[in-house]
C-alpha cells in the first residue's frame, strides 16, 4: 500500500509521518514516533493498555486508524508528566501501588485523565465504572482507587495552596 | 543491638527502611511510560518474525513447502524445524519440545514455521504461502481417555500418553479412615485457567560480529522472561553455542504469573531466526496467541476422601488427582507433585494417601502458574473440609483451629516448617469479617466463608538438580558513595528490584536514593534461578543481606580505625554511622538528618545532603579537615565508605543463598517438590450473594489474612495479597479456557472474562508477620498463597447462601442453577441443548494475525471427536 503524508499533533508537537492509510494509531504512535508508552495488550479493544486522548475522550489506539487523527490534538502518557515532574495521579499510581507490573498503567492513567477532565468529584461507582474500559491482570484494582482518590486530594490541595497564594 | 547477619536478624523493629511502605523504584518509568519492555525496543536493521501454527491437533509432517513465501518481496528467511533440531524443555526430565515443529504437530497452535520478513504485513503474507502435508493422527482431548490410548502415541517414549505418575503413602490411610467418625468423598473439577498477564511474549535477537573470526559471534536476546538464566541454558541447548556465548537481558516485563517462568518457543525461534536471517529478528505475541502459548493452571479431576473424628481432627486424607497436562511436559511433573506434596504443611494430617497423574493431551502445554500445583487441590480440600464441618456440626473457622500443626516440626510427608502464622490469619478474618456475629444470620442468599492456604517460600530443591547456590548477589560501593547491587533476580512486577534496594539499604544504613539495582542481565549480573515458586524475597533477599553485610565489615573496620572505636560500638542508620559507646549515644542519632516519615513514599531528604558533602570529597578538602579533626563520634555514610576505600580500593561483597539440608525434604520418589525453607499462610472469609434466578454470583468482599513473615514493603505485600485473591476470584467465577476438539474457544480477555473494575470486589488485605527465623529480616513469600484459599472461601460462603455445594470451577450461573435445580430434585435444564455454541469452527481473527485464514483444525477420518458443523461450512 502506498505511503501518503499525513501531519499527526501529539503532546503539543506536531510530526509529519509518512503512513500507510490503513495504519493504526498505536503502530504508528510506538513505531514512526517511537512514544512506546501506550501498549498493545490485545489488538482489539478489550484490554485498554493502548488507551491515548484524541482531543481529551479517551480512545484506544488499536482500532483507530492513524490517518483519522489528523488535525485532532492526541495526548500519550508521554504528555501526562508536568515540567519533568511526575503529575500527581502518576505519583499516586506509585505511591499507592496502582502499578505493579506496569504494563497496563499508561492506559489506566490515561483513562482517569479523561475521567476527571469530565468529572473532578468521581464516586466511587463513577470510577469503578470509567476503569473497566481497562483491564490488570496484577492489582485487582483496590489500589487504584486508592491512588486516584489521593490524586485527587493532592490536585485540590494544590489548587487550594495556590489560591492562597493569590 | 547486633548487626544483621543471615542467620539472626535484629531482634527489633526500629528499621529505617524495612517495613516502611516505599514506592518501587521503577514505579516513576512505568507511570511515565519511559520503561521499556522488550516489545518497545528495536535495534538497527531489526526484522519482524511471525510464526506459522499448525491447524492439526495431532498430524505428522510430510512435507514444508517454503518456496512461494521465501520468494515474496521482503521476505528474507524462513525458518522450520530442521533449523534446529536438538530438543529441550524447562524441566530436565522433560526434553520433549523443539523450536519449531521436526516430525509432528501436537496441538492446534503448535509451531510449524517462521518468516522473518521486513515488516508484519509482509510475514503474515508469507505465511498464506507456506503449505504444510500432515498426515492427520487421532487426538486425545480427555485426560482419561487418553490414559487409555493404546497406539498414536502423543509421545513415542510415553505409554498411555502418561507424563509422569506418581503413588505417596504417609502413614497408614486405611488404619486411619477405619478409625474416622465421619468421611468425606466426592469428585472435583476445576477447569483450566490461564495467566493471561497484560505484556504479551515479546523476544528480540541479535547477534554480533566476532572481531576475530568476521563472523557472527556473541548472541543478545531480550526477552519478556521471569528465568534469563534458564533461558540462556536453553538457546546454548538448542542453538549448540557455548552459554559464554549467548547475554540474556531482561527488560521490564509486563507480568508473568508463571507464563513467561519457563522458555517459551518464541525465545528459541527468535534466535533461531536471527541466525538464519542473519538480522536481529523481534517477534511478538498477538493475543491469540498468548492463549495458545499458555503453560496455565490444567484442568484438574481430583477424587478427594477426608476423614475427620467427631473433634473435628482431621485422621486420613486420600487423592487421586489427574491433570489434563497439554501435549507437553513443560513443568508438569513438578506440578503434580505439588499438588500431592502440599496437602502436608497447612493442617496436621497423619495419614495421607495420593495417587497423582500428569498426561498428555493434544491441547497446548499446562505450565506453571501461581500457587503452582496447590490451587486445584486446595479448592476441593478446603471445600471438603466445610462439608466435614457441617456433619459434625462444628464451626468451619474452629475445625481449622482443631487441625494446626505444632511447630517446629516435619509433617508426614517430610516438609520442614517453622514459622507458622496460620492461627492468627484465622484470629484476623474471623474477628475483622465479623464472622461470629454474622456468620448464618445474613438474610437468604447471602453468605459467609471460610478457607486457609498455604505456599511454599521458594522450592528447597531447584529443578537443575545442581547444588550451587539458587540467588547469588554483588554489592559495588565506590567512591561516591553510590551503593550497586547486581543480582540475577527477575523483576516482573511484584517488586523484587525494590526489595533488594530496601534490603542492601537497611543492611548498610543508606538512603534507598543511594542504592542502583542491576538486575538480571547475564554478562552483569551473578546467577539467579529466576522469578518463580515465590523464591525471589526469601533466597535473593538473603543473598543480597549476605552481600550488605559483607560489604559492610569492610566499611565499619574503617570507619571504627577512624572513630577510634570498636566495630560492634558503630550503627549505621539513614546516611550516617555514629558510635554507640558512651557521650554520644542516642543524641547523636536524634540529632542525625532523619528521612521523612515516609507516608508513601516520599524522598527523603539525604539525597541533597549527600550530594553537598560529595563536592566536597571531589575537592579533597573533607579528607584534610576529617585529618586535622582527629577522632570523631560522627561520620557520614559517603565519609566511611571513603575511609574503606582508603584501605581496600573500590568495595566489593557477595552473598549467595542456597536452602539448608534440613529443608530439603525427605528421600521418598518425588520428595524433592514440596520442602521449602518456609511456607506462608493465608486464611479468608468471603462475602457472597448469589441470585437464585439467574445463578450469578457476586463476591462482595474478601477479607484476606497472609503471613508473609515480615512484610518488607507493606504497600507491595498488600497488593501482592490482593492481586492473587482477585486472581482467585476470577478463575472461581469467570476465567476458563472453553475447549472444542482441540479448540480454543475464547482466545480473547473478554472472551475468557478476565474481571474488570465492575466484577471486582473489595478485598481487605490483612499482614501477618510471624518472622521466620531464616528469612531476610524474616520475610517469607507473599504473592501466591493466598490465592488458593479464595476459590474454597467463595464455593463455601454459597453453601452458606444458598446450601449448595458446587465441586466444578468456574462457578458459573449455569452451574451454580444446575446445582439449585438438583438440590430441589427439579428437572435439569440443558441451557444450552440442541444448539452448537457460538463458537468458531477455525481460528478467530484477533487484531492483524491472518495464521488462521479458514484452516480449521483437521481431523483424523476416524478420530472419534470429527463431525461436521450443522448447517454445512462456515
Amino acid at each position: 500500500m502506498k505511503k501518503e503524508l499525513i501531519e499527526l499533533r501529539v503532546n503539543g508537537r506536531d510530526h509529519e509521518v509518512a503512513i500507510e492509510p490503513s495504519a493504526l494509531l498505536l503502530d504508528v504512535l510506538r513505531q514512526e514516533l517511537q512514544l512506546t508508552g501506550s501498549k498493545r495488550g490485545c489488538d482489539d479493544s478489550s484490554c485498554g493498555a493502548c488507551t491515548v486522548l484524541v482531543d481529551g475522550v479517551a480512545m484506544m489506539s488499536c482500532t483507530l486508524l492513524a490517518a483519522s487523527c489528523e488535525g485532532q490534538e492526541i495526548t500519550t502518557i508521554e504528555g501526562v508528566s508536568e515540567h519533568g515532574s511526575l503529575a500527581a495521579i502518576q505519583k499516586a499510581y506509585g505511591d499507592w501501588g496502582g502499578a505493579q507490573c506496569g504494563y497496563c498503567t499508561p492506559g489506566f492513567i490515561m483513562t482517569v485523565k479523561s475521567l476527571l477532565a469530565e468529572n473532578p468529584d468521581p464516586s466511587e461507582s463513577d470510577i469503578r465504572d470509567a476503569l473497566s474500559s481497562n483491564l490488570c491482570r496484577c492489582t485487582g484494582y483496590n489500589q487504584m482507587y486508592e491512588a486516584i482518590r489521593s490524586a485527587i486530594a493532592a490536585e485540590r490541595c494544590a489548587v487550594r495552596n495556590s489560591e492562597q497564594g493569590k | 543491638m547486633t548487626q544483621p547477619t543471615p542467620r539472626s536478624q535484629r531482634p527489633t523493629t526500629d528499621f529505617s527502611i524495612i517495613g516502611k511502605p516505599t514506592a518501587m523504584v521503577d514505579a516513576a518509568e512505568k507511570t511515565t511510560g519511559a520503561g521499556k519492555y522488550t516489545d518497545d525496543l528495536s535495534v538497527p536493521g531489526m526484522l519482524v518474525g511471525k510464526i506459522l501454527h499448525s491447524p492439526c491437533p495431532h498430524a505428522r509432517i510430510k512435507r514444508i513447502h517454503t518456496s512461494r513465501a521465501e520468494q515474496l518481496e521482503g521476505v528474507v528467511a524462513v525458518v522450520v524445524g530442521k533449523d534446529a533440531p536438538s530438543p529441550y524443555g524447562i524441566l530436565p526430565v522433560g526434553h520433549d519440545e523443539h523450536a519449531l515443529a521436526v516430525d509432528k504437530v501436537r496441538y492446534v497452535g503448535d509451531n510449524v514455521a517462521c518468516v522473518v520478513a521486513i515488516s508484519e504485513a509482509i510475514a503474515e503474507e508469507a505465511l498464506e504461502l507456506i503449505d504444510v502435508d500432515y498426515e492427520v493422527l487421532p487426538a486425545y482431548f480427555d485426560p482419561e481417555e487418553s490414559m487409555k490410548a493404546s497406539s498414536d502415541l502423543i509421545h513415542d517414549n510415553r505409554p498411555n500418553n502418561l507424563e509422569k505418575d506418581y503413588h505417596h503413602v504417609f502413614g497408614d490411610p486405611d488404619k486411619g479412615f477405619a478409625e474416622a467418625d465421619h468421611v468425606a468423598e466426592a469428585r472435583f473439577i476445576a477447569n483450566e485457567v490461564t495467566h493471561a498477564a497484560m505484556e504479551p511474549h515479546s523476544t528480540l535477537a541479535a547477534f554480533e560480529i566476532d572481531s576475530q573470526t568476521g563472523k557472527p559471534g556473541r548472541l543478545t536476546v531480550w526477552s519478556s522472561t521471569q528465568v534469563p538464566y534458564y533461558l540462556q541454558h536453553k538457546l546454548s541447548l538448542v542453538l549448540e553455542i557455548p552459554m559464554a556465548q549467548i547475554r540474556v537481558i531482561k527488560p521490564l516485563v509486563g507480568g508473568g504469573f508463571g507464563g513467561k517462568s519457563e522458555v517459551i518457543p518464541i525465545e528459541i525461534i527468535a534466535a533461531v531466526a536471527a541466525r538464519k536471517a542473519q538480522a536481529p529478528v523481534k517477534i511478538t505475541y498477538t493475543r491469540e496467541e498468548v492463549f495458545w502459548a499458555h503453560r496455565g493452571r490444567p484442568r484438574t479431576i481430583i477424587d478427594l476422601k477426608t476423614g475427620v473424628k467427631n473433634d473435628g481432627r482431621i485422621i486420613a486424607v486420600k487423592a487421586r488427582v489427574v491433570q489434563d497436562g497439554g501435549a507437553y511436559c513443560s513443568y508438569g511433573v513438578v506440578t503434580i507433585l505439588y499438588s500431592g506434596a502440599l496437602l502436608g504443611a497447612l493442617y496436621d494430617i497423619p495419614n495421607i494417601q495420593y495417587d497423582g497423574y500428569r498426561v498428555l493431551t493434544n491441547k497446548p502445554a499446562c505450565g506453571a502458574m501461581r500457587g503452582h500445583g496447590t490451587v486445584n487441590v486446595r479448592f476441593a480440600f478446603e471445600s471438603q473440609l466445610d462439608e466435614l464441618a457441617a456433619k459434625i456440626g462444628m464451626d468451619p473457622a474452629e475445625i481449622r483451629r482443631r487441625n494446626l500443626l505444632q511447630p517446629p516440626c516435619i509433617t508426614v510427608n517430610g516438609l520442614r516448617v517453622q514459622s507458622y502464622g496460620l492461627p492468627e490469619c484465622i484470629e484476623k478474618t474471623v474477628t475483622r469479617s465479623g464472622w461470629k456475629e454474622r456468620k448464618g444470620k445474613l438474610p437468604r442468599g447471602r453468605g459467609l466463608g471460610v478457607a486457609c492456604s498455604h505456599y511454599v517460600s521458594g522450592a528447597a530443591n531447584s529443578i537443575i538438580r545442581s547444588d550451587m547456590p539458587h540467588s547469588t548477589v554483588n554489592i559495588k560501593i565506590d567512591r561516591d558513595g553510590g551503593v550497586v547491587v547486581y543480582t540475577g533476580a527477575s523483576e516482573i512486577g511484584q517488586g523484587s528490584d525494590t526489595m533488594t534496594a530496601q534490603i542492601a539499604a537497611e543492611v548498610l544504613g543508606c538512603s534507598l536514593s543511594r542504592v542502583r539495582v542491576v538486575a538480571a542481565d547475564t554478562d552483569l549480573t551473578p546467577i539467579d534461578i529466576g522469578s518463580y515458586s515465590s523464591r525471589v524475597t526469601f533466597m535473593a533477599g538473603n543473598a543480597t543481606l549476605r552481600a550488605a553485610t559483607e560489604v559492610k565489615k569492610l566499611i565499619v573496620a574503617a570507619a571504627a580505625t577512624k572513630m577510634n572505636c570498636q566495630p560492634d560500638d558503630l550503627v549505621f542508620r539513614e546516611d550516617a554511622v555514629v558510635s554507640r559507646n558512651g557521650h554520644v549515644g542516642t543524641a547523636a542519632i536524634e540529632s542525625l538528618p532523619r528521612a521523612q516519615p515516609r507516608g508513601p513514599a516520599e524522598q527523603s531528604s539525604a539525597a541533597t545532603v549527600s550530594g553537598r558533602v560529595e563536592g566536597q570529597i571531589l575537592r579533597g578538602s573533607l579528607q584534610q579537615k576529617r585529618k586535622d579533626e582527629g577522632p570523631k563520634d560522627r561520620m557520614t555514610f559517603e565519609e566511611a565508605v571513603v575511609a574503606a576505600i582508603d584501605f581496600h580500593g573500590a568495595l566489593t561483597g557477595t552473598g549467595s543463598y542456597a536452602p539448608p539440608a534440613e529443608a530439603r525434604g525427605g528421600k521418598h520418589k518425588g520428595a524433592g517438590v514440596g520442602p521449602s525453607p518456609a511456607y506462608s499462610y493465608s486464611a479468608q472469609v468471603a462475602e457472597v450473594s448469589v441470585d437464585e434466578e439467574t445463578g450469578e454470583v457476586t463476591v462482595h468482599k474478601v477479607w484476606a489474612a497472609h503471613d508473609c513473615g515480615r512484610a518488607l514493603n507493606p504497600v507491595s505485600v498488600e497488593g501482592q495479597i490482593i492481586g492473587s485473591v482477585w486472581m482467585g476470584m476470577g478463575q472461581a467465577l469467570t476465567e476458563e479456557m472453553v475447549w472444542k476438539d482441540g479448540m480454543l474457544m475464547n482466545p480473547g480477555l473478554l472472551e475468557y472474562r478476565s474481571p474488570s473494575s465492575i466484577e471486582s470486589p473489595e478485598v481487605e488485605p490483612i499482614i501477618v508477620e510471624s518472622v521466620d527465623p531464616e528469612g531476610p529480616f524474616g520475610a517469607k513469600e507473599c504473592s501466591e498463597g493466598s490465592l488458593a484459599a479464595t476459590i474454597p472461601a467463595i464455593a463455601n460462603a454459597i453453601y452458606d447462601a444458598v446450601g449448595i455445594r458446587l465441586h466444578e470451577s468456574p462457578f458459573t450461573p449455569e452451574r451454580v442453577l444446575a446445582a439449585l435445580r438438583a438440590k430441589k430434585n427439579a428437572k435439569a435444564i440443558n441451557l444450552t441443548e440442541g444448539v452448537d455454541p457460538t463458537s468458531p469452527t477455525r481460528f478467530r481473527e484477533h487484531g492483524g494475525s491472518l495464521w488462521f485464514k479458514g484452516k480449521g483444525p483437521e481431523r483424523h477420518p476416524l478420530d472419534p471427536s470429527r463431525h461436521e458443523p450443522a448447517g454445512g461450512a462456515d
